[in-house]
């Protein structure tokens, strides 16, 4: 297995740092805004984004996390179904912008199910999309970020993996591919 | 280890401890959804499931209906009161052709033991069992081990729970020993010695008499419901009788010097196995069953589902 680094920790707080920044560039004081991260590693990058914006703004910011498992739309086509995790939305979404946040965009999939996960808490006014790492050409449906954190170009052969300080030790994303 | 051990759901004795952890973990997301304004998800919409009801049924008939429409699927219904069972036809040829309209999961209660692993053993879709006889109920007894789950936590070593009525005719009686007992529980049966099968204490479990001395003991009482309809002969002299040893009274509550859980699978006789003020008070939690049914139930269509071949 081929291992490259494509963000050191330095470049991730960089990266963290700019999305914080465009997203208050959009919704200002976050008044009518809300952060959903997706399970099960979404809830990472909200958590980083939260606490940047939170202490930049000195105010609360409504987030929630958001499980799809029941709404992905490959049950019975894997092999073991996934374990559910939790969804912890205490609040409507109705008329209120929502910004969904994942890990890695790649098919599309799981922002599909996202949005319709999403559904069950109301109608939004708005719904935003970003990913910190966008895997441009692996598409599947018709889905872009609005806010993407590094953009690369990779074959679907390989994996892309996000890791944090707080699970793997090390603020990171690396490229692996299987050697030949 | 996300996959359950088995096809079908017969019976608890089946099960794995690792089943029974993986159906509750599942419950638990379910629960959040069936409390939200949007009660369903879309993980079941190419699945058709058939209830056949071969024996009344309300709770259990309408809490496996929604669960099923909450996970999307679509539904049919049968009763046999209203069916060609009455002109003759076997319980092969009426799944048979219920299957032949491509069914892929069947739920079914039945009067005679056995009739759900017949049936899995001879139909190709897969079987709940939702009652066979006086077999045994399985998703009552998932569903009552969540309920004690969720009041006393997820470790159930150490926890005494006693099962007091008519344990002979009760198929909730010996799902909960088995389901109870694979959790690491300990399982006493308190009821009338004709009540009582002659053998029971072979499965593990404490037999008592008399009721006051079960609840002294137990932490978790489940009251079951004295079942006429099954007594073919009379087990005991009256219901006045019966209700005046075994029945839960406040006053019987009160005098135990703690708090235990009562539990009750429904449909309660008010007066008899139990009595009104303590079937409404709050240590039963009796209506908390009802509510988990319905997300132990999906639980148990959804892992079951995730098995079918498509």
């Amino acid at each position: 297995m081929d291992k490259r680094t494509i963000l050191n920790s330095r470049h991730f707080e960089i990266t963290l740092r700019r999305l914080a920044s465009q997203l208050k560039e959009n919704h200002g004081n976050f008044e009518n805004t809300v952060l959903i991260g997706l399970q099960p590693r979404g809830i990472h990058v909200l958590a980083r984004l939260r606490s940047i914006l939170e202490e930049d703004l000195g105010t609360e910011i409504k987030c929630g996390q958001l499980d799809i498992t029941f709404y992905r739309d490959d049950f019975r086509r894997r092999e073991q179904p996934i374990i559910p995790s939790v969804t912890n939305i205490d609040f409507m979404i109705e008329n209120l912008n929502v910004v969904l946040i994942d890990d890695v965009l790649f098919s599309g999939r799981t922002i599909r199910a996202g949005l319709d996960a999403l559904l069950a808490f109301g109608r939004p006014n708005r719904v935003e999309l970003l990913t910190l790492i966008d895997r441009r050409f692996e598409r599947h449906l018709p889905i872009q970020p609005d806010y993407s954190g590094r953009t690369v170009d990779t074959l679907s052969s390989q994996r892309v993996s996000v890791e944090w300080v707080e699970i793997e030790g090390e603020d990171k994303v690396v490229l692996y591919t299987e050697s030949k | 280890m996300n996959n359950l051990s088995v096809k079908h759901l017969i019976g608890i004795k089946d099960l794995t401890k690792e089943d029974i952890e993986l159906i509750f973990q599942t419950a638990d997301s379910f629960k959040q959804v069936i409390n939200r304004p949007i009660k369903k998800v879309p993980s079941l919409r190419d699945i058709t499931i058939a209830n056949l009801f071969f024996e009344n049924s309300t709770r259990t008939r309408l809490s496996f209906e929604l669960a099923e429409k909450r996970l999307s699927a679509d539904v049919v219904n049968f009763s046999a009161a209203s069916s060609s069972v009455k002109k003759g036809e076997t319980l092969i040829d009426t799944v048979n052709n219920i299957l032949a309209m491509k069914v892929d999961l069947v739920v079914m209660r039945h009067p005679n033991p056995g009739a759900a692993k017949f049936l899995s053993e001879r139909i190709d879709a897969t079987v709940v069992n939702a009652g066979d006889g006086t077999h045994e109920h399985p998703t009552q007894a998932l569903l009552d081990a969540y309920s004690i789950r969720e009041q006393l936590g997820t470790d159930f070593k150490g926890k005494k729970v006693v099962i007091v009525g008519d344990i002979k005719h009760s198929r909730v009686a010996l799902s909960n020993i088995f389901c109870l007992q694979k959790l690491g529980a300990e399982v006493m049966v308190c009821g009338p010695t004709t009540l009582i099968p002659k053998h029971i204490h072979e499965l593990g479990v404490k037999v008592e008499h008399n009721l006051k001395k079960a609840l002294e003991w137990c932490d978790v009482a489940n009251m079951l419901r004295i079942q006429l309809e099954r007594q073919d002969i009379q087990f005991f002299p009256s219901l006045r009788e019966y209700s005046m040893q075994f029945g839960l009274t406040k006053e019987l509550l009160d005098s135990l010097g703690k708090e235990i859980i009562v539990m009750h699978p429904g449909p309660i006789n008010r007066g008899v196995e139990i009595s009104s003020d303590v079937a409404d008070s709050k240590q039963s939690i009796i209506l908390q069953q009802v509510e988990n049914g319905v997300a132990v139930r999906m639980a148990v269509i959804y892992l079951l589902a995730a098995q079918i071949n498509r």
